[in-house]
């Protein structure tokens, strides 16, 4: 007699998987990777490459050494953290000082838990503060940008406009003075022609990638849009109040890798709430935090930390947002 | 156009695959022999009436209803009680079977075989229940839960609407869109019947827009019938669940733990209306029913209307013939339908569909690790978190998962189908309802 496969019920799977989730977010970088390139030449792909190949190797040889279970090289993970990683980095970064960051992300943040998915902090951005921390000289120097210069030599180095301002600020300077000063225009900084890390800078292209994984419903709109609603309407009120201390919400929306942070690292399956309200206040909390740090903390930008801080409260918030119950009663 | 209704949260949209949707409905011929396990319900076996060498006509009473929550198993066939075994049905468990062979075709005295519509009922809720429990009407879109005991208003409640599932919201199966369209006045009768047995001022019946042409007669015939509302659904999975479909027709929410005559609904499917129809007023007990037979390898995907015992195989070599590379077959639709592990398993009261699987569609992919993407958290109809019940069953935090409320679980399957992971969400919730559901039970002993 013929005997057919058991097993419980549903016999239908959505065509979808891990390694296409991925794939979508690599697809959505390219256009920032494009502009990238574009400003900052060549040097832009040799960071991303060495970022993407140190990462896939770390994970490679960890899972190869020290998993028993379920492998997950072939999901195109570590490509990814690897691309984050180089998008928060400066594209003249010292080679080395990459592949440390990458085994930072890769070996200490995310294998070092158990692998994909069971990260509590996003990967590429514990790589990036660490080197950041450590290396704060190679990690703020900035290559001025230099049209479609493919040599890999980078004459000058210059700050980002957020480190400007902020100095500037410091100094005593009224914001209206700085912005004079300011090498760019915000037209430069919505076509990423200012200074800044590769993912930093090409805002228009990363909102394009931003809208396709939108689009396929990899991200959604809470984490990002309450990010970008929360430094809005903070630095608003502040420059409302003083237009002389504080800058413009357009200003702070533009510049420090917010746009890189709020659509494609805040948004990190692994490391954000399971719930929209759940997000809401994840994208709250970061940036109220980011605003803070950017104003009153030591660094000119903020959301890298601001996304780890809330990266370790995603379970208490996983725990005050569940999703609303059916027919729940009421006590 | 107006947005149509539909339940509130969650819910997926997996591919038809309705194959057999304009198939009219074919009377399958009458087997040699038919196999009828005396349990095809929820709830306490049957007492067996019959013996061996015992004749019996259709619609002869085979096993009674003792228990409260049990049902009548009739005859489906004239003939000779050859031999009382036990058999495994589709739902993987041993029951005691009658084995009749089929000799002539003789009715018992006082069933109406002919195809007169008869629309005039003028009995009481209570006889009307009463003729649904001597008749063995069950639930047919699967649950198999005994109608009787729905009509059974308890005191005190009082009952708003009639609920009439006819969304059939599982990809594949045809059978109730294919009733509809045939059988449309002996349902609407139907409906009237238990909207009567129910007390309910009013009856809904929620239609998936994917079957307009069935929307569009149960439309045109309602008018001659009073309160009866024919509604067209927005088509998404798991609206046929009862719960979701309360709440899309109603906007009303059954609370936990609780049965839809809380917020004064009673829900039956469309089959079973016309169940109904025949047993109260052609008094004809439950020995047949609509049974879409598909997949995506067969070769003539049908609906045939099907004596109860007949074996899936008989059904399969009249489609066809089993696809060559046919991994897996399931009784029921793909989403809550039971893999059967072999073809002589028959067809009982609950038998909506039997679906073929290619070898590659059976397969499961390797399960990977959570990504915690939450997709199974959104589309979860109940607002249960999936991957967290999963967790709590792993490592066997009973009590966790009891608070995260794991008895809620309709056990749809959404969160297991969505999960770019692949993993075996349902498997594990399952397996904690079951431990959870017994700790519970010792608990209320205490
Ligand atoms: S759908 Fe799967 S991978 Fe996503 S959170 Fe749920 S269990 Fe995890
Ligand atoms: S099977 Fe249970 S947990 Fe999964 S989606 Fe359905 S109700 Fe929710």
């Amino acid at each position: 007699m013929k005997l057919f496969t058991i097993s419980g019920s549903p016999h239908i799977n959505r065509k979808s998987s891990v390694k296409k989730i991925m794939l979508m977010v690599i697809i959505s970088l390219l256009p920032a990777m494009f502009v990238s390139v574009y400003y900052f030449g060549i040097s832009a792909i040799r960071v991303s490459l060495i970022a993407i190949a140190s990462a896939v190797f770390f994970e490679w040889i960890i899972q190869k050494l020290f998993f028993k279970g379920t492998k997950s090289i072939g999901d195109l993970s570590a490509v990814v953290t690897g691309l984050l990683l180089a998008f928060n980095l400066p594209s003249n970064l010292q080679w080395w000082i990459v592949v440390i960051g990458s085994f930072v992300a890769i070996g200490i943040a995310k294998m070092s838990f158990g692998g994909l998915g069971k990260n509590p902090f996003n990967p590429a951005l514990v790589g990036r503060v660490f080197l950041l921390i450590s290396f704060p000289v190679q990690m703020t120097t900035w290559p001025k940008v230099d049209v479609l210069d493919f040599s890999l030599v980078d004459a000058e180095t210059g700050a980002t406009p957020l480190a400007i301002v902020k100095e500037g600020v410091k100094e005593g300077l009224s914001i209206s003075e700085i912005f004079d000063k300011l090498p760019v225009t915000f037209t430069d900084m919505f076509w990423g022609n200012m200074g800044g890390s590769l993912g930093e800078v090409p805002v228009l292209a990363l909102v394009i990638g931003a809208l396709f994984l939108l689009g396929r419903r990899v991200i959604t709109w809470h984490i990002p849009f309450s990010i970008l609603a929360t430094i809005g309407i903070f630095t608003g009120i502040l420059h409302g109040i003083n237009p002389d201390m504080y800058a413009p919400p357009l200003f702070h929306v533009l510049t420090g890798g917010i746009i890189l942070g709020a659509f494609f690292m805040a948004t990190d399956m692994a490391t954000s709430p399971m719930t929209p309200k759940g997000q809401i206040i994840f994208g709250v909390g970061i940036g109220i935090i980011t605003v803070v740090i950017r104003l009153w903390g030591a660094y000119p930008e903020g959301i890298s930390f601001a996304i780890l801080l809330m990266n370790a409260l995603v379970p208490l918030i996983n725990n005050v947002s569940k999703p609303k119950a059916f027919g729940k009663v009421k006590k | 156009m107006a947005r149509l209704k539909t339940f509130r949260i969650g819910g997926i949209h997996p591919e038809e695959n309705k194959f057999s949707a304009a198939k009219p409905i074919e009377v399958f011929p009458i087997p040699e022999k038919v196999y009828v396990p005396v349990t095809q319900h929820l709830g306490a076996p049957s007492s067996l009436l019959v013996k061996r060498n015992d004749t019996v006509k259709i619609g002869t009473l085979l096993a009674k209803a003792d228990a409260f929550i049990s049902a009548n198993v009739h005859s489906p066939v004239s003939g000779t009680v050859e031999k009382i075994d036990e058999i495994i049905d589709a739902s993987g468990y041993r029951k005691a079977n009658i084995v009749i062979k089929v000799e002539g075709n003789e009715w018992e005295d006082g069933i109406d075989n002919s195809s007169a519509i008869i629309k005039e009922c003028n009995l009481s809720a209570k006889e009307i229940t009463d003729i649904l429990k001597e008749k063995g009407i069950v639930g047919m879109g699967g649950a198999t839960f005994p109608s009787h005991i729905k009509y059974m208003i308890p005191e005190g409640k009082d009952v708003d609407y009639l609920i009439i599932n006819a969304v059939e919201c599982e990809p594949y199966l045809t059978s109730d869109h294919a009733i509809m369209l045939e059988k449309t006045e002996e349902i609407l009768i139907g409906i009237d019947i238990l909207k009567k047995a129910s007390g309910a001022k009013k009856a809904l019946v929620g239609i998936e827009n994917n079957k307009l042409d069935a929307i569009a007669k149960m439309q045109e015939v309602a008018k001659s019938f009073k309160d009866i509302e024919i509604q067209p659904l927005r088509v998404k999975y798991p609206q046929g669940a009862e719960k979701q479909l309360i709440r899309a027709l109603t906007k009303r929410e059954v609370p936990s733990g609780k049965l839809p005559i809380e917020v004064g609904c009673v829900v039956n499917n469309v089959g079973t209306a016309l169940a109904s129809y025949e047993a109260v007023q052609k008094n004809k007990p439950l020995i047949e029913r609509v049974v879409t037979v598909t997949g995506k390898a067969v070769k003539n995907p049908s609906n045939l209307l099907v004596r109860i015992g007949t074996p899936v195989k008989e059904l399969i070599d009249h489609v066809g013939g089993l696809p060559e590379d046919t991994g897996k077959v399931i009784s029921g639709g793909p989403m809550m339908g039971k893999a059967i592990s072999n073809l002589d398993v028959p067809v009982t009261k609950g038998t909506s569909g039997v679906l073929m699987m290619t070898k590659a569609e059976s397969k499961r992919k390797k399960p990977l690790n959570c990504i915690r993407c939450a997709k199974c958290v959104s589309v979860c109809p109940m607002g249960l978190e999936p991957y967290l019940l999963q967790q709590l069953v792993d490592s066997e935090r009973w009590e966790d998962a009891e608070l995260n409320r794991i008895m809620d679980c309709i056990e749809c399957g959404s969160c297991q189908f969505i999960c770019p992971s692949k993993r075996e969400l349902l498997d594990y919730i399952r397996v904690g309802k079951a431990r959870v559901g017994a700790i519970i039970r010792s608990r209320a002993k205490r």
